[in-house]
C-alpha cells in the first residue's frame, strides 16, 4: 500500500500544478523574493517620498537663504549633509534637487523609451521601406553627439527643466529605438509569433502582447541605466548654464559648484555624489530584478 | 482516417506559386502547385526538407502572400478577402507548427496560450464561460486541468504539442494545416498526438492538411498524399494506391528509403538517389527531379512537364510512366 502510494505521489510530482494566479500578483511575489530590488525599492521609495512631501518637512526658504555665518560647516546633527560656501543646507538642496533630477531622468527616459521604442518595434516588425525610412532618420541624428544636440535645443528653447527634458528625449530616441528594433527582430520571426497571426491577431496586438513582453529585458536594463545616465546628462547641462539655474538647486549643478572646494570641504561634493550613486544603482538592481522577475522561465 | 469522403473539396488550391526574391533572382519555393482537399479527410504532403511543402502550407493560410494562383477555401477565393474578411476567415483554417517549444509564446501560461484566439475573436462575453471552455479544451486534449497555470518551458514536448492543437482547435476550425506536428517528438509521443489528431478529426470532422517528411506517419493518417519535389508536386494519389503502386522515380526513391524491419532484406540492395538536391533558385523549366533521375532521357528538360492521369485519381508528372 505504501509502495503504491509513494509510487502515485512520483508520478505526480512531475508535473507542476500551480494555483491560478494573475500575473501581475506572480510578477510582484517573485520581485520581493529578490533581496536587492526589495532593499533598491524601499531607497527609491524613500526618495520619492522625501521629493513628494519636501514642503512639509522642510523649509523651502533655507534652500536659498544665504547665511555666512553657517557657511561651509562640516555634516552635523543639525545639518547632515554640511552646508556649501553660502551657507545653505546642502540636505535640503538635495531634497529639493531631488524633484528636478529624478523628475528630469524619468520622464526623459519613459518619453525617449515610448517613442524610440514604438518606432523601432514598427521598424523591425513592418519591415522594408519603413524599416529603411526610420532607421536612416534615426542614423542621422545619432551622427550628432547626444550633448550637442541637447545644447542647440536648450539654447533654441531656453533653459528650463522643461525644455531639458524636451531636449534629452530628442537625444536619446535614436539609440532607444535601435536597441528596441534589434531586440524585436529576434522575435518577429518566431513561430508564436506566426501562430498569433494564423488566429486573426492585429499587428498592433501582436506588438504588444506577443513580441515585446519577450523583447524586455534588454529594454528594462537599457531604461534603468539610462535614468542615471541622464541625470548625469542633465547635470553636466546645467553646469554649462543650460540646465537648471541657480539659486535653484539641481543634483549635478550642486556637485559642480562644490567641485572648487573638494580639498577643502570633500563632503560637499561627496555627499550627494553618494546619493546619486546610490539612487543610479539602486535604479539598475530594481531593473534586474524586475527583469527576472518578468521572466517565467526563471520563477523560483 | 474518415471513410465517409464527401465529394465537395473544401480547400482547393490552383498555380499556387511563390518565389522568393534572392539577389536578383527568384528563389522558387512553391513553382505551379495545384490540389484540392475534400471535406473531412486529410492529403499529405511529403517531401524532403527545403522542397517547399511548409511554404505551401503557409501560403495557404495567407500567412506567406503566394505570387501567384488562387486559393479557394468554401467556394470563396480567399486571395481577394480583405483584412476584416481575411480575419473572419481565419476562424476557419489553423496551423500547428512542428516545434511545440517556439511556436508558444514563453511568457504565457497555458491558460492565456489557449484562452487568446477566443479572446481575440471575442468568442466570449463573460469570463467563467471563457474559463469553461478553456478547460474543455485542455480535456479534449488530454492535458490535465492543474496545468492550468503552468508554463510551456515547465511541459515536456508532447504536452507542448497537445496545448498547440488545443490552441489551433479552439475557434472550431473546419480545416488545419499540420506542419510536420510530430517531427520534433519522441516516437512513443508522436503516435499519441497522431492519434489526438485522428480522433479530433472524426469528432470535430477537421480537415488537415499534413505535412511531413516522414513516410510512415503520412501512411497513417492520411486519405490522399502528394509528394513533392523542389516546390513541383510530382505525384499525387489516394493513401493507399500510391503506396502500392508508385510510379514517379522520385517516390520510388523515397520509399525504399523507408526502413523494412524484416532480416532477410539485408542482403537486398538499397535504392539510393544520387547526386544532392539541385538549387531552387531560377530553375530550368523541366523535370526537377532530371539531372538524379536515372531513368532522365531527352524529353524530360526543356519543358515544364504537367502532372497526367495515369489512372483514376492516381496523377504523376513524369513522361514515362506508361
Amino acid at each position: 500500500m505504501s509502495i503504491q502510494n509513494s509510487k502515485k505521489q512520483k508520478s505526480e510530482a512531475a508535473i507542476v500544478y500551480k494555483k491560478k494566479q494573475s500575473p501581475a500578483r506572480e510578477t510582484w511575489r517573485r520581485l520581493l523574493k529578490n533581496k536587492s530590488s526589495v532593499i533598491s525599492l524601499v531607497f527609491l521609495i524613500i526618495v520619492v517620498l522625501l521629493a513628494i512631501f519636501a514642503d512639509v518637512l522642510f523649509d523651502k526658504s533655507l534652500i536659498t537663504t544665504q547665511r555666512v555665518d553657517i557657511r561651509i560647516q562640516p555634516p552635523s546633527l543639525e545639518h547632515w549633509f554640511g552646508t556649501d560656501v553660502y551657507g545653505r543646507d546642502i540636505f535640503t538642496r538635495m531634497v529639493y534637487g531631488s524633484r528636478v533630477s529624478l523628475t528630469i531622468g524619468i520622464v526623459t527616459m519613459a518619453l525617449g523609451m515610448l517613442i524610440g521604442g514604438l518606432l523601432g518595434a514598427c521598424a523591425a516588425y513592418f519591415g522594408g521601406m519603413l524599416d529603411s525610412f526610420i532607421m536612416r532618420f534615426t542614423d542621422m541624428f545619432m551622427a550628432i553627439p547626444e550633448t550637442l544636440l541637447a545644447l542647440c535645443v536648450v539654447a533654441a528653447m531656453g533653459a528650463s527643466a522643461s525644455s531639458l527634458i524636451f531636449a534629452l528625449t530628442i537625444a536619446i530616441i535614436p539609440g532607444n529605438c535601435r536597441l528596441v528594433r534589434s531586440a524585436v527582430l529576434g522575435v518577429v520571426d518566431t513561430e508564436y509569433v506566426e501562430a498569433a497571426r494564423a488566429c486573426g491577431m492585429s499587428d498592433f496586438r501582436i506588438i504588444m502582447t506577443e513580441i515585446l513582453p519577450n523583447a524586455l529585458s534588454p529594454i528594462i536594463v537599457v531604461s534603468t541605466q539610462g535614468v542615471a545616465n541622464i541625470m548625469l546628462t542633465a547635470s553636466s547641462l546645467s553646469y554649462l548654464g543650460m540646465g537648471v539655474q541657480p539659486p535653484n538647486p539641481e543634483w549635478g549643478a550642486m556637485i559642480a559648484d562644490a567641485r572648487e572646494y573638494l580639498r577643502a570641504a570633500p563632503y560637499m561634493c561627496v555627499l550627494p555624489g553618494i546619493v546619486i550613486v546610490l539612487t543610479a544603482l539602486a535604479f539598475n538592481l530594481l531593473g534586474d530584478g524586475l527583469r527576472d522577475a518578468l521572466d517565467p522561465r526563471l520563477k523560483d | 482516417m474518415t471513410n465517409t469522403q464527401s465529394k465537395t473539396p473544401l480547400l482547393e488550391v490552383k498555380h499556387l506559386k511563390k518565389y522568393f526574391n534572392v539577389k536578383k533572382s527568384k528563389l522558387h519555393a512553391v513553382d505551379d502547385v495545384s490540389a484540392s482537399i475534400n471535406e473531412g479527410t486529410t492529403l499529405g504532403v511529403v517531401g524532403e526538407s527545403g522542397c517547399g511543402k511548409s511554404t505551401l502550407g503557409r501560403v495557404i493560410l495567407r500567412l506567406i502572400e503566394p505570387t501567384d494562383g488562387e486559393i479557394y477555401f468554401n467556394g470563396r477565393n480567399i486571395r481577394k478577402a480583405g483584412k476584416r474578411e481575411m480575419r473572419e476567415l481565419r476562424k476557419s483554417m489553423q496551423i500547428i507548427f512542428q516545434d511545440p517549444y517556439s511556436s508558444l509564446n514563453p511568457r504565457k501560461s497555458v491558460y492565456d496560450l489557449i484562452a487568446t484566439p477566443l479572446i481575440v475573436n471575442k468568442m466570449f462575453k463573460n469570463r467563467k464561460e471563457l474559463e469553461k471552455r478553456v478547460i474543455s479544451l485542455m480535456d479534449m486534449v488530454g492535458l490535465e486541468e492543474g496545468l492550468y497555470n503552468t508554463y510551456p518551458h515547465e511541459l515536456d514536448g508532447g504536452r507542448r504539442q497537445r496545448i498547440c492543437i488545443a490552441r489551433a482547435s479552439a475557434l472550431e476550425p473546419k480545416f488545419i494545416v499540420c506542419d510536420e506536428p510530430v517531427s520534433a517528438l519522441d516516437v512513443s509521443i508522436q503516435a499519441q498526438i497522431l492519434n489526438l489528431l485522428m480522433d479530433l478529426q472524426d469528432e470535430m470532422g477537421l480537415t488537415y492538411m499534413f505535412i511531413t517528411h516522414d513516410m510512415s506517419v503520412v501512411k497513417h493518417i492520411s486519405d490522399e498524399i502528394m509528394v513533392m519535389y523542389m516546390g513541383k508536386c510530382v505525384e499525387k494519389a489516394p493513401s493507399r494506391e500510391l503506396f502500392k503502386n508508385p510510379l514517379h522515380p522520385y517516390t520510388k526513391a523515397l520509399f525504399s528509403a523507408i526502413p523494412i524491419p524484416d532480416i532477410s532484406m539485408r542482403t537486398k540492395k538499397f535504392h539510393v538517389i544520387r547526386g544532392e538536391v539541385t538549387s531552387p533558385i531560377d530553375p530550368e523549366p523541366g523535370c526537377r527531379f532530371a539531372p538524379r533521375c536515372e531513368y532522365c532521357q531527352e524529353g524530360c528538360v526543356g519543358k515544364e512537364i504537367e502532372l497526367r492521369e495515369v489512372s483514376p485519381s492516381h496523377f504523376v508528372a513524369c513522361p514515362f510512366v506508361k
